[in-house]
């Protein structure tokens, strides 16, 4: 049965201590006299966090304040929830939730299953150069950026592109898919599961081959059909893998990709395609409404952190693992 | 993975299931190619015939290299290939000497502060600061349209920093233990014991950071808006590829929408050929990497 290394165990022995420790400070001489190259070795990686993630934070004052573009990011007079408040009053507010959920939603729903499905129905294939021509081509679109995925779907779904040829043949009418808030969803969904169904596969193909070998050969003598195989064996063994994949998107449901709505959407499209990201971005980096753009892509990220918590929880309480 | 062969007939429901499975991954198969091929293809045919083809190409017709040249005679191109040549060799390279040194440190179990240490690394996988604060921070610093701003973001990834430490972690510690009897030091040990057998492990870390360099354009268009000359490939193609406009690539001259989408096709060759290309070499090190810091040994 295999468990991800970097989750804990819930019943892990606890280090016991029989004898008396040394006095802190001496531990601290000990420690840094044997130790200083390992934490000089650390030291720049360390400034970097410093630099480029904690420095934000502390300047996530100017959610809490009326930044001026002139001063410093510690300068604005504070305000407490104003900003946060104004964001929950406006119009945008259902719409960016909404929006950001469901499409967060419909892609874990839809996108979830198949490279789970693939990658049983692809370890049941028994030839080998058929499984291997399977994993390098499926695997590609991963490696493909998202802004030339995003210039194939303008293509393929333009107005004399592939699919309005298809629906043309069988006497339909053309659609202006990326025009039409309807279509933005199912275009955004299907594009994600296209590119990512083949490289999110290895995660559960790796899983599948750790299955010990006599199981299905004792099915085999047993008469087993290969669906029973699969029902019976393959998929109880990656049950765990497959939890733990599941918690880890679910906590990140509300955190989705920016990039992709960003090359796709456009003001016709704002009602079903504006994201708590995009909406972000255009406030702050377009609107220079920098305190009010913190506030919104705060409460973005404390919604997010609330949530992995919680899968935190639900997961030690359904697979025994936990990320911490 | 070798399956022993077996003298049992197969009977016809398993037939039907590997017909069945044979068809619907062969259909994933062209799913995945068909696209990628399409623009290949149309890359290479003339413009004209491309237009009313209407999505639908299997070979390249009446060949010509017009786009291809129209790509590689734009200057620009050739700067941000330049330029994207420089932050994924220079990024990469910075990316996994610290991700290494912090993973190692990370790894030694006698260090007093790795817990709080470890803390304080991996807590930025669950917050940061956001796009704004973040923006602003480089904008005090100095920093805007500059090569820093680029290789700055990123520098230590949370997720390749667990991958690498959990393979520092499986590293027998008589490794450690030999070599410092032997009189080396924490850095002699890291370079000489340690990293020549991680190579899996970096070549994954590469495989990883580097595509990430090579792709990345958002973080590079908010932190250079006033540097056309430093952005990299991925954001002077992205212009090409999703502009809506004939007029893409001002050479002076007008162009038909054709053309301008035969350049498109061009371009997306020209970027994505390259890590085409590449992939299929390492992926023999994509299993065993991503399993390590995931799947328990």
């Amino acid at each position: 049965m295999t468990l991800p290394k970097m989750l804990h165990k819930k019943d892990q022995p606890a280090a016991a201590l029989a004898m008396p420790q040394k006095p802190f400070r001496q531990r601290l001489a000990n420690d840094l006299k044997s130790n200083w190259i390992l934490y000089l070795m650390a030291l720049p990686a360390l400034i970097y966090f410093v630099v480029y993630c904690y420095a934000p934070m502390a300047g996530l004052y100017i959610a809490f304040s009326d930044y001026k573009i002139t001063g410093s990011l510690f300068s604005g007079k504070f305000v407490g929830l104003k900003y946060f408040i104004d964001f929950f009053n406006s119009y945008y507010f259902g719409r960016l939730i909404r929006n950001t959920l469901v499409l967060s939603l419909e892609t874990l729903i839809f996108g979830f299953p198949i490279p789970i499905i693939f990658a049983l129905v692809l370890n049941e294939v028994r030839s080998r150069g058929f499984k291997k021509l399977a994993q390098t081509v499926t695997y590609m679109p991963h490696f493909i950026s998202i802004v030339v995925i995003c210039g194939l779907v303008v293509d393929f779904v333009s107005l004399d592109g592939l699919f309005n040829t298809i629906i043309q043949a069988f006497g339909g009418e053309p659609i202006a898919f990326l025009s039409d808030p309807a279509w933005f969803r199912p275009i955004y969904v299907a594009s994600e599961i296209w590119q990512n169904f083949g490289w999110d596969s290895v995660v559960f193909l790796a899983a599948l081959s750790s299955i010990d070998l006599q199981q299905f050969e004792a099915a085999k003598l047993d008469g087993a059909s290969r669906w029973q195989t699969i029902w019976h064996i393959s998929l109880p063994s990656i049950l765990p893998t497959i939890v733990t994949i599941l918690l880890m998107r679910l906590g990140h449901v509300m955190s989705i990709g920016f990039e992709k709505v960003f090359n796709l959407y456009s003001p016709a499209t704002y009602e079903t395609a504006d994201i708590i990201a995009t909406f972000v971005y255009r406030q702050g980096v377009l609107g220079a409404n920098y305190s009010s753009a913190a506030a919104i892509g705060l409460f973005n990220s404390v919604i997010n952190l609330i949530i992995v918590f919680i899968m935190n929880k639900v997961s030690r309480k359904l697979a025994e693992t936990s990320l911490w | 993975m070798a399956r022993t062969k077996n003298k049992i007939k197969s009977t016809t429901e398993d037939r039907v299931f590997d017909g069945v499975s044979f068809v619907v991954i062969a259909i994933l198969i062209f799913i995945c190619f068909y696209p990628i091929w399409y623009v290949f293809c149309a890359s290479f045919t003339n413009p004209t015939i491309v237009a009313g083809a209407g999505g639908i190409l299997l070979f390249p017709q009446d060949i010509t290299l017009d786009a291809y040249k129209r790509v590689f005679a734009n200057a620009e191109i050739w700067r941000g290939l330049l330029n994207t040549i420089f932050y994924t060799v220079v990024g990469t390279a910075l990316n996994v000497i610290l991700t290494a040194m912090l993973a190692y440190t990370l790894s030694r179990k006698n260090l007093l502060f790795k817990k709080p240490l470890t803390v304080f690394v991996t807590f930025t996988m669950f917050f940061n600061g956001g796009m704004i604060p973040t923006y602003l921070v480089i904008r005090d610093l100095g920093l805007l349209d500059s090569r820093v701003a680029v290789l700055l973001p990123g520098l230590v990834s949370v997720f390749n920093f667990i991958n690498m430490r959990t393979h520092f972690e499986s590293l027998p510690a008589e490794l450690e233990e030999s070599a410092k009897l032997d009189g080396a030091n924490h850095w002699t040990i890291f370079t000489r014991v340690i990293l020549p057998i991680s190579g899996a492990t970096m070549a994954v870390m590469v495989l990883f950071y580097g595509v990430t360099h090579w792709n990345s354009w958002f973080l590079e268009m908010l932190y250079l808006p006033n540097s056309r000359d430093l952005w990299p490939l991925a954001l002077i193609t992205r212009e090409i590829i999703l502009s809506s406009s004939n007029a893409a690539m001002s050479d002076g001259a007008v162009m038909t929408q054709e053309m301008a989408d035969a350049i498109k096709y061009a371009t997306i060759i020209v970027t994505t050929l390259p890590i085409l290309c590449l992939y299929p070499f390492l992926q023999k090190y994509f299993a065993k990497g991503v399993t390590v810091g995931a799947v328990k040994g």
